[in-house]
C-alpha cells in the first residue's frame, strides 16, 4: 500500500511538472498541450469508439502475429537445439534475423503485400519469430543432461521427455524469450501502422501518424499514453504472473 | 481415508514389497575416448550381485565404479559383456532399476509431490488416486510428508536427497542404483540417512548397488564391498562386512573394516583417494 502511495504520488507529480510547464509558456500550446487537452481528446476519442475501434485492430494484430510467431518459433527452437543441421542453418538465419531491428521488415512488407492486413501481421510475425527460436534453443541446450538422465530411468521415452522434462526445464528462458518477442513484435507494429496506411482498418499507430497530420499534439500524446498502458497492461496481466510462477518454483531472485 | 475397494487394492498391490533383482555383470568392458586417447574405464569387470543385497563400490575417482552403475542402469552401453538382470539382459534405462543421482535430479518445476509422482505416471493401470497414495506412502517413510507441496529449492540438501530417494522407489524397482548420493551432504544429515537408508531397505527390500568414495559410508551399509582399482578399471578386492543391522556409522567394529579397507585402497598406490571416515 505505501509502495503504491508513493508510485501515485510519483506520477501525480509528473503530470503536475507537466502541467506547470504549459502554464510557464516556455513552448507553445501547439507542440505541448496541457494534461486537460490530453484527457479531453481521449475522452471524445474513447466517446465516439475511435479508441476502442483502433485499439482492437492493433490488439488483433498483435496477437495473431504473436501467436503464429510462437506456433512456429518453438517448434523451430527444439528442431536448432536437437539437430546440429538446424543449429547451423535454420539457427544461424535465426541469430542474424535477430538482430535486424524488425521495422526493417516493412518496406519488404509492403511490396510483398501491398497495403494489407498480411503486411502488418508478417511484420509482427517477424519481430516475434527470432527471439523465440534463439531463446528456446538456448533453453533446451542449457537443460542439465542429468533430467534427462533421471527421466529415462524412470521410463520416460522421447516425447514425454521432450514435452514433460525438456520443455518444462527450458521454461524460464521460452519465457524470456517470449517477452523479448513480445517486446520486438510491439514495436514492429507500431511502425508499420505509423507508416502504411492500410484501409481495412486504422490502428492505434495511424492515429498517431494522423494526429501528426493534423498537428493535434494532443491527440499524439494521448495515443503515446494509451500504447505505454497497453505495454504496462500486457507485462503485468500476461507475463508478470507467469514470471513470479517461474521465481517461486526455481527458486531464482524476485524482482 | 476415504478409498473406495478399487482403489484401496490397486493402490495397496502397486505398493506391495515385491521381489528384488540379482544381478550378474559378465566380463564388461568400457572405454571413454579423452583427449589424451582411449581411456580404459572398465576392463573385463564381472560381479554378481544377489537378490536383497547391498553391494558397495569403493574407490578412488576414474575408476570406473560410476561407469558402471550407468551400465547396470541402462543408461550407457558396454563396449563388450553383458548385464543380466534376472537372467534378462539389460538393453536400456528402465523403471525395474532406478538409479539415485549425487547431483540433486530433481525437477524444479515440479513440486515435491510432483517429482514423486513422475515415475509413477509412467506407470499404467494407476488411477491418479493410486499414485497420490502410493506417493504419500513414500514421502511418509522418507519423513517428508509435511513437505509435499514444498518447491524443492526450498528444500536443504539433505531433504533433497530424501525426496530423490523417495522419487526412486515410488515405482517400486527392483534395483535402486546409488552413485554416491550422500556426498555432498553434512555429516549429521549423511548419519541420519545411513540409518534411513538401511531401514527403508529392510522394509521394501531392493537389490542396492550403492558408488562411493567414503571408505566408511560402504563399510557402514554394505554386505560386501568391492574395491575397485583405476587404470584400467577393475574390481581389486572383496570384503564381507559382517556385521548386525542396523549399523552405526561411529561403531569400532565398523572402524575395524573401514580400516582394512583404507589399507587395501593405500596399497593401490592412490594415497589421494578419499579416505574420508
Amino acid at each position: 500500500m505505501k509502495r503504491f502511495l508513493l508510485a501515485a504520488i510519483f506520477f501525480a507529480a509528473l503530470v503536475l511538472i507537466w502541467e506547470i510547464l504549459f502554464r510557464a509558456k516556455i513552448w507553445s500550446p501547439v507542440l505541448l498541450p496541457s494534461p486537460g487537452q490530453v484527457v479531453t481528446y481521449l475522452e471524445s476519442a474513447a466517446a465516439d469508439g475511435t479508441l476502442a475501434k483502433a485499439t482492437v485492430i492493433t490488439m488483433r494484430r498483435l496477437l495473431v502475429g504473436y501467436v503464429i510467431g510462437l506456433i512456429m518459433g518453438l517448434p523451430l527452437g527444439l528442431l536448432t537445439a536437437r539437430w546440429k543441421l538446424f543449429h547451423d542453418t535454420i539457427g544461424t538465419l535465426a541469430l542474424g534475423l535477430q538482430t535486424l531491428p524488425s521495422v526493417c521488415w516493412v518496406p519488404l512488407a509492403l511490396l510483398w503485400f501491398g497495403q494489407t492486413e498480411a503486411a502488418m501481421l508478417f511484420v509482427v510475425v517477424m519481430g516475434t519469430l527470432w527471439s523465440v527460436v534463439i531463446a528456446t534453443e538456448t533453453g533446451v541446450r542449457n537443460v542439465p543432461p542429468i533430467y534427462r538422465r533421471a527421466a529415462l530411468t524412470m521410463g520416460s521415452k522421447r516425447f514425454h521427455i521432450w514435452f514433460k522434462v525438456i520443455l518444462p526445464a527450458a521454461l524460464p528462458f521460452i519465457v524470456s524469450g517470449m517477452k523479448q518477442g513480445w517486446a520486438f513484435a510491439w514495436r514492429s507494429l507500431m511502425a508499420a501502422e505509423i507508416f502504411v496506411t492500410i484501409l481495412t482498418g486504422f490502428g492505434l499507430g495511424q492515429l498517431l501518424h494522423y494526429g501528426r497530420e493534423l498537428s493535434a499534439m494532443e491527440q499524439v500524446i494521448g495515443i503515446m499514453i494509451v500504447i505505454v498502458v497497453i505495454g504496462l497492461l500486457a507485462d503485468k496481466i500476461f507475463f508478470s504472473p507467469i514470471e513470479k510462477f517461474l521465481h517461486r518454483r526455481w527458486g531464482t531472485s524476485q524482482a | 481415508m476415504h478409498l473406495t475397494g478399487r482403489h484401496r487394492s490397486s493402490a495397496t498391490e502397486e505398493l506391495q514389497v515385491i521381489a528384488p533383482s540379482k544381478l550378474a555383470i559378465e566380463n564388461v568392458s568400457k572405454s571413454f575416448r579423452g583427449a589424451s586417447g582411449s581411456v580404459l574405464a572398465l576392463d573385463r569387470v564381472s560381479l554378481n550381485v544377489a537378490e536383497a543385497e547391498f553391494v558397495c563400490l569403493v574407490g578412488a575417482s576414474g575408476c570406473g565404479k560410476t561407469t558402471l552403475l550407468n551400465i547396470i542402469a541402462g543408461l550407457e552401453k558396454p563396449d563388450s559383456g553383458l548385464v543380466l538382470a534376472d537372467g534378462k539382459p539389460v538393453t536400456g534405462p528402465g523403471r525395474e532399476r532406478l538409479v539415485m543421482f549425487q547431483e540433486p535430479a530433481l525437477f524444479p518445476w515440479l513440486t515435491v509431490l510432483g517429482n514423486v509422482l513422475f515415475g509413477l505416471k509412467l506407470k499404467p493401470n494407476l488411477t491418479s488416486k493410486d499414485r497420490r497414495d502410493v506417493a504419500s506412502y513414500y514421502l511418509e517413510l522418507v519423513g517428508l510428508s509435511r513437505f509435499e507441496r514444498a518447491n524443492i529449492h526450498e528444500l536443504s540438501g539433505g531433504m533433497k536427497q530424501r525426496v530423490s530417494l523417495a522419487r526412486a522407489l515410488a515405482p517400486n524397482p527392483r534395483v535402486l542404483l546409488m552413485d554416491e548420493p550422500f556426498a555432498a551432504l553434512d555429516a549429521l544429515t549423511r548419519e541420519q540417512l545411513y540409518g534411513d537408508i538401511q531401514r527403508i531397505w529392510k522394509a521394501r527390500r531392493k537389490t542396492i548397488v550403492f558408488v562411493t568414495h567414503n571408505v566408511r559410508e560402504a563399510a557402514c551399509l554394505g554386505d560386501r564391498v568391492l574395491l575397485f582399482a583405476p587404470h584400467p578399471g577393475r574390481i581389486h578386492e572383496e570384503f564381507t562386512v559382517d556385521l548386525p543391522r542396523p549399523r552405526d556409522i561411529n561403531s569400532v567394529d565398523l572402524a575395524a573394516y573401514a580400516t582394512r579397507i583404507t589399507k587395501a585402497l593405500k596399497s593401490l598406490g592412490q594415497p589421494e583417494a578419499a579416505v574420508t571416515g
